[in-house]
């Protein structure tokens, strides 16, 4: 079976079990996923259902034990360290809970570092940089520290780390978790905006209304993805490029 | 390579109080490097120093008084060198190079030239003397065998003794006082070992005997070596005692009565001294050295430990292994090599300011640091940061950034 061009992410089977010591905890069984290029799709579970460890694995943080993961048609399994990296900063931007940006280093200097480790020159850095930061409105902010910022803006500079490299997918864990209702409303204004851009985008979150912003919601409960009511699981906002029929 | 320097300054910068310990402990450490390289230095210019008057090889023998009765006579008596001896050491000795008898007058001569007139000391001596006390000619010739067979009246003076006597007029060929006879100046010499021995006048030996009408009579015999390994010179200068010895009826073990200095077993023992010295001197700088390198390892490892969540940061935005160990060395690399730099300088211009100040101590002199001890130094700096950097680098490039991330702010 040919990987079909338009599905940005095709997980086939795919599992991972943690062990320590003699425990063996199974975190994702047989995970079928597939989401197309231009979807914006929320990742919802209980709280120890797996959604970072999936998160994890579509990013090439984390390895699977078996099954089949392609990324843009490419299967990734078992890459080296190194060109795992390299395939993180092609393919995948990270937004996380807690922001992770470096705190000695201003607005300009976080969102241009990935750039850094693809071997972009210093200049091309900054103009990137400072591209991204006007994109998500804070290129007034440009030489702050992250300490210097509120929270909001300290996403937003993470979201536009995470973009710069102009990657296939957007990979945000909880990326509301730590903001207010408004600011993360606002976040989320954000990612409509990108992904109307044609950004695939996915987020796990907690938050029913954060949830409902995405054209689908895929419920992890047990390491499963539940095919519970399609009505209630499929919030009915269609891809904006009309695309592909939910798997 | 820029690029990677300027994201480790960036890194460096934010510690700065960490940085600059780190970089004290190294500084520190080969400050006292290249100081005690200096100093090492000094030592050694202080023993080349105290044997730069002498051919190095030379053995000077005097004769004293007996102290062990031997073939029938008492102790006690005196033992007095003659020409036969000079001549018999030349024979019988095959390792020597010069020779030359040393017949003294006695106190210092009141020695004229006109109206000017001044003290020299003033010695009989054979042209191989010349060799012996490394006088090097700067007007006209030394002594010849001629002038010792004809015992001529002519003299060699130092440069001192013709400042003082000619001013700056040329002194060949013009008349020199001692003791009321008048003697032809042939020759002026240079000699390194100082004001007193340019204060001297060597005269053919012959003629300095006949004035004092005691033709045999040599008061020291002195010899340079043709070898300077020093077991062969410790032989040859053991056979000419015995053979003075024998020639005087000395008892072979009577050393009061035959005495030998041999400059060479002084100088390989001062030199040996000065060799350990040496030795424990880069001993104590490398030490000094190996204990900044591992407080840098040390640092770098506690950062990396407070950095785990950085580096989970950047190798989830795509940093390879590789690239974090590089930025990890060079963060070492670059303390080590700028502040064991600033180290040597500091401590290369110190040892400077003190070879200026020209301070005067025994078996001291011009300290000094080697331009090339420099370059390895640097070099060596380099490859002990690299190391230094290389364990908390390995330790970094294996960061799970899961886990790291996981980790609160
Ligand atoms: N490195 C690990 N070693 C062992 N177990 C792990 C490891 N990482 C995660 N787990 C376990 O795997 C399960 C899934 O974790 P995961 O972080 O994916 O959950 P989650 O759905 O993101 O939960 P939350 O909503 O609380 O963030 C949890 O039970 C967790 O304890
Ligand atoms: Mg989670």
């Amino acid at each position: 079976m040919s990987p079909s061009p338009g599905a940005v992410v095709r997980l086939e089977a795919v599992s991972k079990t943690y062990r320590s010591g003699k425990e063996a905890l199974a975190v994702l069984k047989n995970v079928d996923l597939r989401v197309e290029r231009g979807e914006m799709v929320a990742i919802m579970g209980s709280s120890g259902s797996g959604k970072s460890t999936l998160l994890n694995i579509l990013g090439i943080l984390d390895r699977y034990d078996s099954g089949a993961y392609y990324l843009d048609g490419r299967l990734i399994r078992n890459l080296g360290e190194r060109e795992a990296a390299r395939f993180r900063n092609r393919f995948v931007g990270f937004v996380f809970q807690a922001f992770n940006l470096l705190a000695f280093k201003t607005a300009l200097e976080n969102v241009a570092l990935p750039l850094y480790y693809r071997g972009v020159g210093r200049r091309a850095r900054t103009r990137d940089a400072l591209e991204y930061l006007e994109r998500v409105g804070l290129s007034g902010r440009a030489h702050h520290r992250p300490a210097e910022l509120s929270g909001g803006e300290r996403q937003r500079v993470a979201v536009a780390r995470a973009l710069v490299t102009q990657p296939e997918l957007l990979l945000a864990d909880e990326p509301t978790g730590a903001l207010d209702t408004q600011t993360s409303y606002e976040l989320m204004d954000l990612f409509e905006e990108l992904n109307a851009a044609g950004l695939t985008v996915l987020i796990v979150t907690h938050e029913h209304d954060i949830a409902e912003r995405a054209h689908r919601i895929v419920r992890l409960r047990d390491g499963r993805i539940e095919h519970g009511d399609p009505t209630t699981t499929d919030e009915g906002h269609p891809p904006p490029n009309g695309g592909f029929p939910p798997c | 390579m820029l690029e990677a320097a300027l994201e480790i300054l960036s890194v460096l910068g934010r510690n700065r109080l960490r940085t600059v310990l780190t970089a004290l402990s190294v500084a520190w450490g080969v400050f006292m490097l290249a100081l005690l390289l200096g100093a090492g230095h000094g030592l050694e210019n202080g023993v080349d120093w105290e044997f730069r008057d002498d051919a190095v090889t030379s053995v000077w023998v005097r004769s004293g008084k007996t102290s062990l009765p031997f073939a029938g006579r008492g102790p006690g008596r005196d033992v007095r060198f003659t020409n036969d001896d000079y001549e018999a050491a030349g024979r019988e000795v095959p390792a020597i190079e010069y020779r030359s008898g040393a017949f003294y007058l006695w106190g210092e001569f009141q020695v004229r030239h006109r109206n000017q007139h001044s003290a020299f000391d003033v010695l009989g001596v054979h042209p191989g003397f010349r060799h012996v006390e490394k006088a090097e000619m700067v007007r006209g010739r030394f002594l010849h065998d001629v002038d010792l067979e004809e015992r001529r009246k002519v003299a060699v003076i130092g440069t001192k003794v013709r400042q003082s006597l000619f001013g700056d007029d040329d002194p060949l060929g013009k008349r020199i006082e001692i003791r009321g006879l008048a003697f032809l100046v042939v020759g002026e010499y240079e000699d390194v070992g100082g004001e007193a021995e340019l204060r001297k006048i060597y005269v053919p030996i012959t003629t300095a005997q006949l004035l004092y009408n005691s033709p045999e009579r040599i008061h020291s015999l002195v010899f340079t070596l043709s070898n300077n390994d020093l077991e062969e010179s410790r032989l040859a200068s053991e056979s000419i005692r015995l053979l003075l010895a024998r020639r005087h009826d000395v008892a072979p073990e009577d050393r009061r009565a035959i005495r030998v200095h041999n400059n060479l077993e002084e100088y390989k023992r001062l030199t040996a001294v000065f060799g350990w010295i040496h030795v424990f001197v880069w001993i104590v700088a490398l030490g000094t050295l190996l204990a900044g390198v591992v407080g840098v390892g040390n640092i770098m490892l506690v950062a990396v430990a407070e950095r785990t969540k950085e580096i989970g940061i950047r190798k989830a935005i795509g940093a390879t292994p590789r690239s974090i160990v590089g930025m990890i060395v060079c963060e070492a690399v670059l303390i080590t090599a700028v502040s064991g730099y600033a180290g040597l300088v500091a401590g290369v211009l110190l040892v400077e300011a003190i070879a200026n100040a020209a301070i005067e101590l025994p078996l001291f002199r011009n300290p000094a640091v080697d331009l090339r001890i420099t370059w390895i130094a640097t070099l060596i700096l380099i490859v002990c940061g690299a190391l230094a950097g290389l364990f908390p680098a390995l330790r970094a490039a294996r960061v799970d950034p899961i886990v790291a991330l996981r980790e609160g702010d």
